[in-house]
C-alpha cells in the first residue's frame, strides 16, 4: 500500500519533533516532512501532527503562544474538513489552546516535572488513532511534562464522556483506573481526548517513545499503525 | 601603581598586575583591567592546575580533539565523532541554587554544539549537605530544579550522574554539568579566527549586566558577604539557546561559517581573545553594535558580562548574508559587531573610541603559572586508624538503615524529573551502571558514566583518584563497554593551602596511573578550586566521566536478576576493608579509615572479563559492588530485576560478618547468568585469574543471606524496597 504523508510541524521549542519524525520515516516506513510554523503550506499531508516540546519555551501557558504561529491558519481549515491531527504532550496543549479539544492543562498534582512509564486503557477502539487496539487493552507508554493534569468543567466532562470522547485514561497495569496511577491528577484519569467529530486527537503521553521495543515498549507503535489502517480501510 | 583596593576586587596580585604592565608597555585602564582579572582568573587559566595537569595522558588513535578547545572529541567509528565535557558551577549554585545549576547546563550544552555536535545526553554529579538541614535541601530542590528546567526545555536528555550528601558540602556545594553530542567527524567547528578582515557576528540573547565577575567569584573562597554575590550569579533562557542550537547547526550544516565560540564564563572578553589567540590574530570590535538589553552600559560591563546563549563567530565576507537571515528565522539577533585582523590584539571601541588595545597573547597565553607549595596534612596517615567497632546484633535492622542512607537509596524522585527518553535514544534507563545510549540505524550506542568517592579521596588522595577511574570502567563494563575517553572536573579547596595542593597532586597522580594503565585519553575537564567558606574546604571532588563504547547495543544488559533459579556469581574477591564505607559512615558515624586498597591491572582484567562474557552473550545480568558493599549490591540486583524477585547467598568466611557484607573492596561485580553457561563463565575468568565464585541463586520474596552456615540477613523483599524507595521522598516530604 502506497505511503502516506505525515506533516510534522515545528515551532520554535518544539523538542519531539526530530524522535516524530524518525518513528514516522524510519520505522513505520511512511513519507515524513517537517512543517515550519511561520509557512502558510500543510504540503498535502494526509495526516498532520503536533510534537511534544517546549514551544515558545512554555511562555505564558503551555502552546498559548503556538496557537498565533500562521500555520494555525491552516491547521484549523484542515481540522475543520475532518482530516487527521493528532496532538502529542505539548501538541495536545496547542489544540486546547486552539479550542480544537475541549478543557485545559494544569500544573501536575504533584507540582512536578514527570519522566516515566505508565500504563493507558485503551477506552475506545473507533477512532482513527485507536482501531488497532483491542477494548480495554493496556499499553505502557511514557509521559514527560509538567502540565499534564486535565480539567475541564463538570457540563464539559459530562458531554465528553457522553459522547466517547475518552480515548485512553491512565490505568494500572491491569487496566483498573486508580487513583494511584492517575500520577499527574487529570480528572477521569484522561490521558487522551478526541473531538466530536473523531478527527482530532490529543494525548498527553509520547507514543513515539514507545516504538521501538529496544527503548522499553513499542505498544506506542499502535497509535500509528492505526492511523495508516484507517487509510488504507478508506482507499 | 594602581591601588591595592582595586587590585583585590580583581582577584590580582601586585606581582601579577607588575607582570601585565610589563607585557602591554602601559598601565591597563579599568576595562583592560577587568579583562585581565577574568582571564587571569583561575577558573579561566588554571595558573595553579596548569603544571600538575600536564601528567595526565592525552593522547591515542581515537584522539580527535585533545584537552584545549572547547570540548573533547573521540572518534567513535562510522564517521562519527563523540564530543564531551564536564564543567563546574559550583559557586553560582551555592549563591542561587535554580539559576547556577541551569546556567551550568546552558553552558556545557554551548561548550558542545558549538563544535558542531548536536548534543544528545547530559549527567550531572551532584553534592550536598546533609538533607536534614532545611539550607541543604532548599539548595538540593533549587539545583534539581534547574537542572530540569533547563535540560528539559532544550530536549536533551539527563541520563544519569550522582549525588552524595555529606557536611563536608554544606557550604560548598558542588554541581559539575556533563554534556555528550554526537556530530560527522569531518564536520566539527572550532574557535578560530582566519582571514584578515572577515566580519566577527554576535549572534544570540541580548547583553545585559548579570554574571560580572562570575569567572572571578569562582576563584575565590566564600566569606560572609554571600548575598551580597547574587548579581554575579547568570540567569537563563533555555527556550532562547534551544533557538541557539538550532540555528547554529543549521548554518554549521551548510558550512556558512569560519570559527565559533560560545559566550561563556568571561562572555565577549574570553570569546574574542582565545578566537584570536587560536589563530595567530588579532579582532577589532565595536562596542556600540552589541545587542543589549540594558541602558548605561559601560565598556567594563559589556566585556565582562556573562549574560547567556550568545555565539561569537567568524564568518566569510561572502556568507554573512546567508547566516543572518537564518538567525532571524530563529528569531535571534546576528549583528556584525567587527572583524579579525591580523595584529595579534584585541582593539574594542566605545562611542568612536579606543576603550582596550592589548596583545592577545598576554591575556590567553601568558598567566603566570605556578607551582604552589605542597604538604601532607596533619589527619593523613592519622585518620587510617581505625578503632574497633561494636558488631550489629540486628544485621537485618542494619541493612534496612543502610538502604535508607540518602547515598543508597532509590533516586527515582530526582530523576524523573528530568526527562530522560527525549530524542528516544535512551536504551539503560537511570538507576543501572551506566548510561547506554542507541546511536540511530547503526547497532552501536554510547554508554557513559560518572564517578568520584570523595571520602576515599581524602583518606588517601592517590588511591582515590585511581578508584574513581576504575569505578568509572568498572560501571562501563557491566553495561557492556568499552571506555574511549575521560573528561574530568575537579573540586578542591583553596590552592593556596598546601594541604590542598597535595590532595590535587595526589589525586591528578592516581587519575594519570589509572587512566595509563586502562588506556584511555583525557580529553579535557575542568579545574574548581576555590570551594571553602570561611576556611573550611570540601573533602577533594574528583568527577570523573568516561564515555564507553558499545559495540552492539542489543547486547547490553542492566543490574537487575532477569529469571528466577539463576545462578549468582561474584567476579572478584571480598575483603576485610571497612575504611571510608558508607556502613561506617551511617551506621557508627566515622569517615576514617583506610581507603579501600586497589589493583589496577587486577581491576582491569575483571573489566575484560566482563566484557567478554557479555559480548558472547553469557550474562543475564551485572551489577558492580561500590557503596554499601555486597550487601547494598544485591539488594539493588533485587529491586532493578522486573518482579522484584529476591536471592539467597551462602557466604563463607573468616572474617566478621560486617566486614563481609559492607566493605567497600574494589574490583567486585555480582553477574547472573543461565546454568548452562556457568562452565564457560568461569573459563573466561580463570585464564585472566579473576577470582570467580558462586554465591548463590535468584528466586523468592526474600533477600536471604547465610554466612559460615549462619542466617544472618532475611528482609521481605517488599519491605526492604519499601525503605529504599522511600527515603529520598520522605526527606523532602514529598508522595
Amino acid at each position: 500500500m502506497s505511503k502516506l504523508k505525515f506533516g510534522i510541524v515545528v515551532f520554535p521549542g518544539s523538542n519531539c519533533d526530530h524522535d516524530t519524525y524518525h518513528v514516522l520515516k524510519d520505522v513505520c516506513g511512511q513519507d515524513t516532512f517537517y512543517l515550519w510554523h511561520k509557512d502558510h503550506d500543510l504540503k498535502n499531508a494526509d495526516c498532520v501532527i503536533l510534537p511534544g516540546g517546549f514551544s515558545y519555551g512554555d511562555y505564558l501557558r503551555s502552546g498559548a503562544i503556538a496557537k498565533f504561529s500562521p500555520l494555525m491558519q491552516e491547521l484549523q481549515e484542515f481540522a475543520h474538513k475532518g482530516k487527521l491531527v493528532l496532538g502529542i504532550c505539548n501538541g495536545f496543549q496547542v489544540l486546547l489552546e486552539l479550542g480544537l479539544l475541549p478543557g485545559a492543562m494544569l500544573r501536575n498534582k504533584n507540582l512536578k516535572f514527570l519522566c516515566e512509564h505508565v500504563h493507558l486503557k485503551i477506552e475506545n477502539i473507533q477512532t482513527p488513532f485507536s482501531n488497532r487496539g483491542k477494548r480495554n487493552q493496556v499499553l505502557r507508554i511514557p509521559i514527560a511534562h509538567f502540565d499534564g493534569n486535565y480539567y475541564a468543567s463538570q457540563s464539559v466532562i459530562d458531554e465528553i464522556k457522553a459522547n466517547d470522547q475518552i480515548v485512553f485514561r491512565y490505568s494500572d497495569e491491569n487496566g483498573r483506573i486508580t487513583e494511584n496511577a492517575n500520577v499527574n491528577g487529570s480528572m477521569e484519569n484522561i490521558a487522551g481526548l478526541i473531538n466530536k467529530h473523531n478527527n482530532v486527537l490529543g494525548m498527553m503521553p509520547h507514543p513515539e517513545r514507545a516504538s521501538e521495543s529496544l527503548l522499553g515498549s513499542d505498544d506506542g507503535r499502535i497509535i500509528f499503525e492505526s492511523i495508516i489502517h484507517h487509510f488504507a480501510n478508506i482507499r | 601603581m594602581i591601588a591595592k583596593k582595586i587590585l583585590e576586587e580583581h582577584s590580582l596580585t601586585e606581582k601579577e598586575y607588575e607582570r601585565i604592565v610589563e607585557l602591554i608597555g602601559k598601565d591597563p585602564n579599568i576595562t583592560e583591567l577587568g579583562i585581565f582579572s577574568l582571564m587571569w582568573s583561575e577558573h579561566c587559566s588554571y595558573k595553579s592546575s596548569k603544571i600538575h595537569l600536564q601528567k595526565l595522558p592525552v593522547t591515542g588513535k581515537n584522539v580527535i580533539q585533545g584537552p584545549g578547545e572547547n570540548a573533547g572529541i573521540i572518534d567513535i567509528g562510522d564517521g562519527l565523532a563523540a564530543v564531551f565535557k564536564i564543567e563546574s558551577h559550583n559557586h553560582p549554585s551555592f549563591i542561587e541554587p535554580y539559576q547556577g545549576a541551569a546556567t551550568g547546563v546552558g553552558g556545557i550544552l554551548r561548550d558542545i554544539f558549538t563544535m558542531g555536535a548536536r548534543p544528545i545526553a547530559l549527567m550531572d554529579a551532584l553534592r550536598f549537605g546533609p538533607v536534614t538541614v532545611p539550607k541543604n535541601k532548599s539548595i538540593t530542590e533549587g539545583v534539581i530544579s534547574g537542572i530540569a528546567g533547563y535540560g528539559n526545555c532544550m530536549g536533551v536528555p539527563t541520563v544519569g550522574g550522582d549525588i552524595y550528601f555529606n557536611k563536608s558540602y554544606t557550604l560548598n556545594p558542588l554541581v559539575n554539568a556533563f554534556c555528550l553530542g554526537i556530530c560527522e567527524k569531518d564536520k566539527i567547528f572550532y574557535a578560530k579566527a582566519e582571514g584578515e578582515g572577515n566580519p566577527v557576528l554576535y549572534v544570540g540573547s541580548k547583553t545585559g549586566r548579570d554574571g560580572i565577575h562570575g569567572a572571578t567569584m569562582a576563584s575565590a573562597e566564600f566569606g560572609e558577604n554571600l548575598e551580597e554575590k547574587r548579581p554575579n550569579v547568570q540567569v537563563g533562557d533555555p527556550f532562547k539557546e534551544k533557538l541557539l542550537l538550532e540555528a547554529c547547526l543549521e548554518v554549521m550544516a551548510k558550512n556558512l561559517i569560519i570559527g565559533i565560540q560560545d559566550m561563556g564564563a568571561a562572555g565577549l572578553t574570553c570569546s574574542t581573545t582565545e578566537m584570536a589567540s587560536n589563530s595567530n590574530s588579532g579582532i577589532e570590535i565595536d562596542l556600540d553594535l552589541i545587542p543589549q538589553r540594558e541602558e548605561g552600559m559601560t565598556p567594563y560591563e559589556i566585556m565582562l558580562s556573562e549574560s547567556q546563549e550568545r555565539m561569537l563567530l567568524v564568518a566569510k565576507k561572502e556568507t554573512v548574508k546567508e547566516v543572518q537571515e537564518i538567525y532571524a528565522k530563529w528569531d535571534l539577533d546576528a549583528v556584525i559587531v567587527g572583524r579579525v585582523t591580523s595584529d595579534q590584539r584585541l582593539k574594542v571601541k566605545f562611542g568612536g573610541e579606543t576603550v582596550v588595545d592589548i596583545p592577545v597573547q598576554a591575556v590567553v597565553d601568558m598567566c603566570p603559572v605556578y607551582r604552589r607549595e605542597s604538604k601532607v596534612p596533619a589527619y593523613f596517615g592519622t585518620n587510617t586508624q581505625l578503632d574497633p567497632i561494636p558488631a550489629p546484633e540486628d544485621y537485618d535492622g542494619t541493612l534496612e538503615k543502610l538502604l535508607s542512607s540518602p547515598t543508597l537509596a532509590d533516586k527515582q524522585w530526582i530523576f524523573r524529573q528530568y526527562d530522560h527518553m527525549i530524542q528516544i535514544n535512551t536504551v539503560l534507563l537511570p538507576g543501572a551502571d551506566a548510561s547506554v545510549l542507541r546511536i540511530k540505524n547503526k547497532k552501536s550506542g554510547l554508554a557513559m558514566t560518572l564517578d568520584g568517592n570523595s571520602l576515599y579521596t581524602y583518606l588517601d588522595p592517590k588511591t582515590g583518584g585511581k578508584i574513581a577511574v576504575a569505578e568509572a570502567c568498572r560501571n562501563l563494563a557491566c553495561v557492556g563497554a568499552h571506555p574511549v575517553g575521560v573528561t574530568n572536573c575537579l573540586n578542591f579547596g583553596n590552592p593556596e593551602k598546601p594541604e590542598i595542593m597535595w590532595q590535587f597532586q595526589e589525586a591528578i597522580e592516581g587519575i594519570a596511573e589509572a587512566c595509563r594503565v586502562f588506556n584511555i585519553p583525557v580529553t579535557g575537564g575542568n579545574v574548581s578550586f576555590y570551594n571553602d567558606t570561611e576556611g573550611i574546604s570540601i573533602y577533594p571532588t574528583p568527577v570523573l566521566g568516561i564515555v564507553g563504547l558499545v559495540r552492539d547495543v542489543n547486547k547490553s544488559i542492566g543490574p537487575g536478576f532477569k529469571q528466577e533459579g539463576d545462578p549468582i556469581f561474584l567476579l572478584g574477591m571480598n575483603k576485610d576493608e571497612l575504611g571510608g564505607s558508607e556502613y561506617l559512615k551511617f551506621i557508627h558515624d566515622l569517615e576514617n579509615g583506610r581507603a579501600p586498597q586497589i589493583d589496577l591491572e587486577e581491576e582491569k582484567q575483571l573489566h575484560q572479563v566482563c566484557l567478554d562474557a557479555i559480548e558472547k552473550g553469557l550474562l543475564r545480568s551485572a551489577h558492580d559492588i561500590s557503596e554499601g558493599g555486597l550487601a547494598a549490591c544485591i539488594a539493588e540486583c533485587v529491586f532493578f530485576s522486573e518482579n522484584r524477585m529476591g536471592c539467597t547467598l551462602r557466604l563463607q568466611d573468616p572474617m566478621r560478618s560486617d566486614s563481609l557484607l559492607f566493605s567497600e573492596s574494589q574490583s567486585r561485580i555480582i553477574v547472573t547468568a543461565e546454568q548452562g553457561n556457568k562452565d564457560v563463565l568461569i573459563q573466561i575468568a580463570r585464564q585472566r585469574n579473576v577470582p570467580i565464585q558462586e554465591i548463590g541463586r535468584t528466586g523468592g520474596k526474600s533477600i536471604t543471606i547465610y554466612h559460615n552456615r549462619d542466617k544472618i540477613v532475611d528482609l521481605s523483599v517488599e519491605k526492604a524496597y519499601t525503605i529504599w524507595k522511600q527515603a529520598i521522598p520522605d526527606h523532602f516530604q514529598i508522595q
